[in-house]
């Protein structure tokens, strides 16, 4: 069989794999880090350090009887958390994560780091998170009750205000690189200024990072934007009667969701694959460890900060990161014409 | 082997489909459906004929018709909010009288 | 191969526009037309404009098609009921209907008569530069400028307009 074949699927499986330990690995750390944060231990009795602890719990989950209420439309819930989870897997499809490697040698030709290599990939991105709203709005929908509903729609309604704001702050990147593709963004980071300052574009584009970070957390439905998911409000919101597996496929969907925005952010802003200390087809290293901090920085905000109350959530993208990211982009334009 | 027929036969099926939803439906929603299934058809004819011809105003205009439906979609749907206010049906038969 | 992708994602649209405009429940209806369009894209795509395949997703599928569910979910539109044959009219109330019925599949005899009679039209071998995003924005912003500045405003009064006709009477 073909080499090249054999070995861009076994790259497929290997990043399939890498998203679900990933989520398994942000269950620990969430735990962990709020823990730290809270000043108590997290969990430390399964395995060492409670490391196994999201096996356990991936464990219980499975063990629980899948409920369903009985006036809920049966097709639609069950379609529910299928679409959140396959929209947040489908995004990291065209998102690159390192740079060409021949394996050592083993390969004719440099393979890609990165399960697709499309042309569009910022558009694809974005039009596939559009696509990730319809598993919650259903889901609100689907299970028949006034909590559900409320927090579908709140959610869904939250989504597409801050994706004007994701996409207006893409924009500016946009302009900056001359491409939509992200292997070229990222490319177009290479090098340092004055030997020692990478050229990120978080430099030049620090209020950019600012609201794709804001647009991204309040995308994901994390603190402190979560309110339609709120325990003390909604009762938990659009989850409200899954159970089971369908509740953790709503929550791997949410741990992929972040994943992939921090890898777009990284992709974007911080360099992707580039950094010092490592050659080029090891960059991989770099780009994990960069989409671990970012995703720290997740963790962090949601046990440091409080929640943002509905009408100031929705007033603070539309009338502060809505203008904030029309003038970011009016500048960007400026700057790219004037310093060419 | 694929010839440019075959995408505006498929146009056809597909506009036909949405004037058959226009005639049909006693629900103004799948109405405003159907009036975009027909546009999409259109949509389908330009995009496979400018790829036929090689010039780009085929996805030129598409780009300005899906910008079209888009606010055609939301004053339609605006509309059919403040028409079932009014009647609490959303059956056109229930529209047919000019004055209220 | 080519004709396998066409003629699946084809009968993938053609099947989901029946259905949409075959049966009653209004959500079902919403959500088979962004399966639809979803196919419509990857023909897109079979077409060499990915451009317009991924604006059809943001924009029909991911935004038109959220707003026509909130509208179905907020007016909980009701499963349309059979109709009740009306006897004092002809065919019980139903002839207007059918008839439409009959003027479609009119047109879409009229239309593929009309198009075999078109002859053989392959697609050109290659592909120009037309399918590029640069390509298209730059047609976009020189020959069409005039357009594309118009259409925002008709997006603005479009806006102004929901707003305006969906309030509620204060």
């Amino acid at each position: 069989m073909d080499v090249a074949l054999i070995a861009h699927a076994s790259l497929i499986l290997v990043v399939f794999t890498c998203l679900l330990l990933a989520a398994a690995v942000m269950v620990y750390m969430e735990r962990k880090v709020a823990a730290a944060i809270q000043q108590r231990y997290g969990p430390y009795l399964v395995g060492p350090r409670g490391m196994l602890q999201p096996f356990a719990d991936v464990l219980k989950l499975m063990f629980k009887e899948e409920l369903r209420p009985k006036a809920a439309d049966a097709l639609l819930f069950s379609l529910a958390p299928i679409l959140s989870a396959a929209a947040a897997f489908a995004a990291f499809a065209v998102v690159p994560f390192g740079a060409e490697t021949t394996l050592f040698g083993l390969l004719d030709e440099p393979l890609p780091l990165g399960v697709a290599d499309v042309n569009v990939a910022l558009l694809v991105i974005f039009a596939i998170t559009s696509m990730g709203i319809y598993g919650i709005v259903l889901a609100g929908w689907s299970s028949n009750s006034k909590y559900s509903l409320l927090g579908g729609l709140r959610s869904a309604a939250q989504m597409i205000s801050y994706e004007l704001s994701y996409g207006l702050a893409i924009a500016a990147v946009i302009m900056m690189a001359g491409s939509l593709s992200l292997r070229e963004v990222v490319d177009a980071q290479a090098g340092y200024w004055l030997g020692f300052i990478p050229r990120w574009y978080v430099v030049p584009q620090f209020v950019g990072f600012f609201i794709f970070m804001c647009a991204g957390v309040a995308e994901t439905n994390r603190a402190p934007f979560d309110f339609p998911e709120a325990e003390q409000e909604l009762v938990a919101g659009y989850h409200t009667e899954y159970s089971s597996m369908s509740f953790a496929m709503f929550f791997l969907a949410e741990y992929i969701n972040m994943v992939t925005v921090s890898a777009v952010a990284t992709n974007l802003y911080l360099g992707g694959w580039h950094g010092p200390f490592l050659p080029v087809w090891l960059g991989w290293i770099w780009f994990l460890v960069k989409v671990f901090a970012l995703l720290f920085f997740y963790v962090w905000m949601r046990w440091t900060l409080p929640r943002y109350r509905y009408d100031q959530l929705m007033a603070f993208g539309w009338k502060f990161l809505l203008p904030l990211s029309v003038v970011n982009l009016i500048a960007t334009a400026a700057g790219v014409l004037y310093w060419g | 082997m694929l010839t440019l027929n075959h995408y505006l036969v498929l146009s056809a099926v597909l506009f036909s489909i949405g004037t058959a939803g226009v005639f049909l439906r006693r629900n103004l929603i799948t109405l405003l459906l159907s009036i975009e299934i027909m546009l999409n058809a259109v949509n389908l004819t330009f995009v496979a004929v400018g790829r036929y011809l090689g010039t780009v105003d085929g996805q030129i205009i598409v780009f300005f018709v899906m910008t079209v439906a888009a606010a055609e979609a939301a004053v339609g749907l605006a509309i059919v909010i403040a028409l079932f206010r009014h009647r609490e049906t959303l059956n056109p038969d229930a529209f047919t009288s000019l004055r209220w | 191969m080519d004709l396998i992708v066409f003629y699946a994602l084809g009968t993938l649209t053609v099947l989901a526009s029946l259905l949409v405009v075959g049966q009653r429940n209004p959500m079902y209806s919403v959500l088979l037309l962004i399966a639809s369009f979803l196919a419509l894209a990857a023909l897109y795509v079979q077409l060499d404009a990915p451009f317009m395949a991924v604006t059809q997703i943001i924009i029909y599928a991911g935004a038109i098609m959220v707003l026509f569910l909130f509208v179905v979910m907020l007016l909980n539109v009701p499963r349309e009921e059979p109709d009740v044959p009306d006897p004092s009219r002809l065919f019980g109330g139903a002839g207007p209907r059918r008839l439409g019925v009959v003027l479609a599949l009119a047109l879409v005899a009229e239309l593929v008569w009309a198009l075999r009679r078109l002859g053989r039209t392959p697609f050109g071998g290659e592909i120009p530069e037309i399918s590029s995003v640069r390509a298209i924005g730059r047609t976009l912003f020189t020959e069409h400028a005039f357009a594309f500045e118009v259409t925002s405003i008709l997006i603005l009064v479009a806006l102004v307009g929901a707003i305006v006709l969906a309030r509620k009477e204060a």
